[in-house]
């Protein structure tokens, strides 16, 4: 089944300036998986080194938050919406 | 770099100089804003403060302002309580309550954090400046970009306090009702920030206006008399102020300005939107996010930003984070107003609450310094305690049916003595 990831701004340096990618993926993880395969550049910036999506990266699964849909394995339909978002945090330890 | 501050990044350290940027481009995390200590040491110094008036800009050597900025306004500079009643009933003697209930112009500490977010947007010439927010964050954009002259723009959830949205309306600020809670609506502003053009100030503005919290920490400091206290106890919703207050305390410690000593920071949330304190409590990695369902609205933050962040301050201080059903914060509501003489809103009831709960459990001590964080103010939030207060039933205008009111209340209490 087809489904689009949505890709900021920040990002679109690893993929070649594309805006939204399709592709054909049965859950999250695939997608995800198939977006880095397809732009190797934003493996690391999805997935940190034990292989989780980084703290700092929020992905939704149309409106949600995949962290309420049981997290990446949630499974997608066809013409569903993947949003890759960076979260906006402040920061401050020196 | 000819300035004394720039944005970097929290994980990998790049440095990106001055930006309206968030994240860091590179790996995608957090930017905040660090400064070249030696510079500001250099220019910085405390006996300049004497001539100085008593509100936030007075620690401008220590905040992100460009050359020759001149204060706009008269933000900060509210009280710090010796709550000696409130602290009687708890045992404790060295109980202060931080008041920004009373900030200016819009009565929360939000009026802090927008008033360095503002000076950022002129510097990066936005015309249009905006924000999402939970109510008070909205007021003070509103508040600040009237008496600045930018155009306001602010994003809310359609469920907001009256109270909330008729004190942004006000200033003829645009608002956007979002059918969403607050982290549906902080989604969409991340999204519009990177489609337009606009300074959103806890969005693209975040590194700058985060800074502005920092001042609530240096004046809890100088009103003890530049020293530093044993626990504080800070309200949580995206995590923030915890850090920044800690952030405050380093650099008077760095500048030689107080006594280094531990300072334990003690989170507080409401029961029902704790995705913090659960994370302190159970010892998480990482916190997990929660739908909110509180009546501590301006807390209802359910994927807090600077979560982890507040996390680590709390865990490395040796802190705690407790959380309060709605009922106890309406109760440490009227505690807190009928001890102190201060109503605040529901954010201060929910810190006033856990402080009691901190109490109640040993956490912090009866001759520890312990100053209690309230944020906001309780005429934004009435809503939440109105049905404590039915109205009274009215009399006649004569002396007699004031004695058979009194003799009514009387016997129904016997708590009215009759003179």
């Amino acid at each position: 089944m087809s489904v689009t990831i949505e890709i900021p701004t920040a990002f679109r340096k690893f993929t070649d300036g594309t805006p939204k990618y399709s592709c054909s993926a049965t859950t999250v993880a695939e997608a995800l998986n198939v977006l880095t395969e397809r732009f190797p550049g934003l493996g690391k910036h999805v997935r940190d080194d034990q292989g989780q999506i980084r703290q700092f990266l929020n992905v939704y699964l149309n409106e949600e938050d995949i962290r309420f849909l049981g997290g990446e394995g949630c499974s997608l339909k066809d013409g569903d919406r993947v949003l890759l978002v960076p979260s906006i945090a402040g920061g401050s330890r020196e | 770099m000819s300035e004394s501050y720039q944005l970097r990044c929290r994980e990998c350290g790049r440095l990106w100089g001055n930006t309206p940027k968030s994240f860091c481009e590179e790996c995608f995390s957090p930017l905040e804003v660090a400064y070249d200590y030696d510079a500001v040491k250099r220019i910085a110094r405390k006996e300049d403060l004497a001539s100085r008036s008593f509100n936030m800009w007075r620690y401008s050597e220590l905040l992100p302002l460009p050359e020759g900025f001149v204060a706009p306004n008269s933000v900060g500079g509210t009280p710090l309580v010796h709550a000696r009643h409130l602290g009687k009933k708890w045992g404790l003697q060295n109980l202060y309550v931080k008041n920004d209930a009373v900030c200016y112009p819009s009565l929360s500490f939000k009026d802090r954090v927008v008033a360095t977010a503002l000076t950022a947007a002129h510097r990066f010439e936005f015309k249009t400046v905006g924000c999402s927010s939970t109510g008070n964050l909205a007021n003070a954009v509103a508040a600040q970009s009237a008496q600045q002259g930018f155009e306001a723009c602010v994003f809310i959830p359609a469920d907001l306090e009256p109270a909330k949205v008729l004190n942004t309306a006000v200033y003829g600020t645009r608002i956007v009702r979002i059918n969403g809670n607050y982290d549906h609506v902080n989604r969409l502003c991340a999204q519009i920030a990177d489609r337009f053009h606009w300074g959103l100030v806890n969005v693209n503005l975040r590194p700058y206006y985060a800074e502005g919290s920092k001042t609530h920490g240096y004046e809890i400091a100088e009103q003890l008399g530049w020293t530093l206290p044993d626990n504080v106890v800070v309200p949580m919703a995206g995590g923030s102020l915890i850090t920044k207050i800690a952030k405050a305390f380093r650099e008077l410690i760095l500048l030689g300005w107080v006594k280094e000593k531990p300072v334990k920071f003690f989170g507080a949330q409401a029961t029902g939107c704790s995705p913090i304190s659960d994370g302190v409590k159970r010892n998480l990695a990482r916190f997990e996010p929660q739908r909110p369902e509180t009546i501590a609205r301006s807390l209802a933050i359910g994927n807090p930003a600077d979560g982890p962040y507040a996390i680590k301050e709390i865990r490395d201080s040796r802190g705690w984070a407790e959380d309060v059903s709605d009922r106890e914060i309406v109760q440490a509501i009227q505690l807190l107003a009928e001890s102190e003489g201060i109503f605040a809103e529901t954010a201060g009831g929910v810190t006033v609450g856990v402080a009691q709960k901190l109490i109640g459990g040993g956490r912090i001590g009866a001759k520890e310094t312990t100053v209690v964080c309230v944020t906001g103010n309780g005429l934004k939030t009435t809503d939440a305690i109105t049905a404590e207060y039915p109205s009274a039933e009215a009399i006649a205008p004569r002396l007699d049916a004031f004695e058979a009111y009194l003799d009514a209340q009387l016997a129904a209490s016997a708590g009215v003595a009759r003179i």
